[in-house]
């Protein structure tokens, strides 16, 4: 078994660093995330374990913040960069294979890192 | 440049053509009313060539000009009291968007009691909000003031709006000359408005006031903080600029008279300094030396000027038409603030008076005056604050 999480970082959005590459004024491009990492409410990470998941995409229906996705090999993804870790997904899921793990101890940490990783 | 023989109102309707203002949107109150109507009139002969909204509450009015701002329209309003109060939440919007509307608000007591004569609690509730605040004494210093504060809200440096107050009645309905300038006169000053940085455009959208989490709210707040303060700086070229080209000079942020030698200087906001001159001259042929600094420009606060000021008088007769209820003259408060650091501490005595219209003539600002006087004589700064003829 083993639990995983895709971190999928999204290059239309930039995280200011400070004043100096601040504008005067709270103002954004239509683009994914406009407002800023949303993810970093999260204090549950959904876990699945892909040796379980049947790939009904049922999380994928109910996810009301549309961070999952459905991978190239048919398994739904995360964007944990926006995932509010609301727990929907786990709870919908027939097969009980999404487990919310507490941000601090999910693998990988809470911060999106970029990369993907399965 | 032609003198003309106008009230207040009327001049400040005359600015907004003279600065080619493009919306005015606006809802009529007492005594701000003749402002819009006679933007609406202008309007309807041609000579106002921008667009009159006709709104349905000061709320609006302030929204109205906010979309029209953010789309790089140079915007204007003009209020009073309680409509000042409706647009309350604009007002914060406007200064947090950095948008530079000008805003007239013709001072007036906020009810109830219902009084429509001048007090300044209105503008003073509105301290905090972000808006640059300029109080003028004359219908030629609201004129032209009104001309100079889009050039200081559009500037770059500043971007934050302004709220030019001038007093009910005292100024709005009173007939005075001032030195008109036609818009091809004002062109050479101030050139038409282009945003600096964000701009409401359909060809190239942007989502604007969304959400902004801990990590940078203060950032925004502290960038508003600079942009106001940026203010006085920058005025004071702007000042200069317009000095050469026109003639014209109110003072800068604070218009001083005879205060290099004085030992006690009167503060006060609106057209009451213009009248504490007289009252100063009467009393500098009975031997005081009084001075007189008229506040023009309360936020940004000028703690420069003040603290050279300071540094020189024994004390200082701070005079609000307006309170801070449980604190107190609000300017004499900020005076009192100002100078706190500083090695040599005047005096500050806070005088609170002339609330609803009631008259300050020349007897009662030098009452005022010799009172603090009487207070440096005995060392005895007496009560927090003293409200001027009140009645047991
Ligand atoms: S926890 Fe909520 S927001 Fe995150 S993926 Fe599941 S349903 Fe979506
Ligand atoms: S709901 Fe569960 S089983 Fe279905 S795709 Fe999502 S994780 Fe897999």
């Amino acid at each position: 078994m083993h639990w995983t999480c895709f971190h999928l970082v999204n290059e239309v959005n930039t995280e200011p660093t400070g004043k100096k590459d601040m504008p005067k004024t709270s103002y954004s491009k239509p683009s994914i995330g406009s407002t800023g990492k949303t993810g970093s409410w999260r204090t549950f990470d959904p876990m699945v374990n892909y040796d379980e998941c049947n790939k009904c995409r049922t999380c994928w229906l109910h996810c009301p913040e549309a961070v999952i996705s459905i991978g190239e090999d048919d398994f739904p993804v995360w964007d944990f960069d926006y995932c509010k870790g609301c727990g929907i997904c786990a709870e919908v899921c027939p097969k009980k294979c999404i487990e919310m793990v507490r941000t601090s101890d999910a693998v990988g940490g809470s911060l999106p890192v970029g990369g993907s990783e399965g | 440049m032609k003198t003309e023989l106008m009230s207040a109102n009327y001049a400040a309707s005359r600015a907004v053509v003279s600065a080619r203002v493009e919306v005015v949107a606006a809802y009529p109150i007492t005594p701000a009313t003749t402002v819009p109507e006679q933007i609406a009139l202008l309007n309807e002969q041609g000579i106002y060539k921008g667009q009159f909204i006709r709104v349905e509450s000061e709320h609006s009015a302030m929204f109205a000009c906010i979309g029209a701002s953010s789309t790089g329209a140079r915007a204007f309003t003009a209020t009073s009291s309680n409509g000042l109060l409706l647009m309350d939440e604009g007002l914060h919007w406007a200064a947090a968007a950095r948008l530079p509307i000008v805003l007239n608000n013709v001072n007036r007591s906020v009810s109830p009691s219902w009084n429509i004569h001048v007090t300044h609690d209105d503008s003073y509730s509105k301290r905090d909000t972000g808006w640059i605040q300029f109080y003028v004494a004359s219908v030629d210093e609201l004129y032209h003031t009104i001309i100079q504060s889009f050039k200081l809200a559009e500037d770059e440096r500043v971007l934050m709006p302004v709220m030019v107050n001038s007093d009910g009645f005292v100024l709005s309905h009173t007939v005075s000359p001032y030195d008109h300038l036609e818009p091809e006169e004002v062109d050479k000053f101030l050139p038409p408005y282009t945003p600096p940085h964000w701009v409401m455009d359909p060809e190239n959208p942007v989502s604007h006031g969304n959400i902004v989490f801990p990590e940078h709210y203060s950032e925004f707040r502290n960038m508003m903080h600079e942009g106001t303060k940026n203010a006085l700086p920058v005025y004071t070229e702007i000042e200069k600029e317009y000095k050469k080209l026109f003639g014209k000079y109110f003072g800068g942020p604070i218009d001083c008279y005879k205060c290099d030698d004085a030992d006690v200087v009167f503060t006060s906001q609106g057209s009451m300094g213009a009248e504490a001159k007289d009252a100063i001259d009467e009393l500098r042929e009975e031997g005081y030396k009084a001075g007189n600094a008229r506040m023009r420009m309360i936020r940004p606060f000028p703690v420069d000027k003040i603290r050279e000021l300071g540094s020189k008088v024994k004390a200082f007769a701070s005079f609000d038409r307006g309170v801070s209820y449980g604190f107190g003259g609000p300017v004499a408060n900020d005076i009192r603030s100002t100078m706190y650091h500083m090695k040599h501490r005047p005096m500050i005595k806070s005088y609170i008076g002339g609330l609803g219209g009631r008259d300050m003539a020349i007897p009662d600002i030098k009452a005022v005056i010799l009172d603090t006087f009487k207070a440096v004589e005995s060392g005895e700064l007496g009560p927090e604050e003293t409200w001027n003829d009140l009645k047991d």
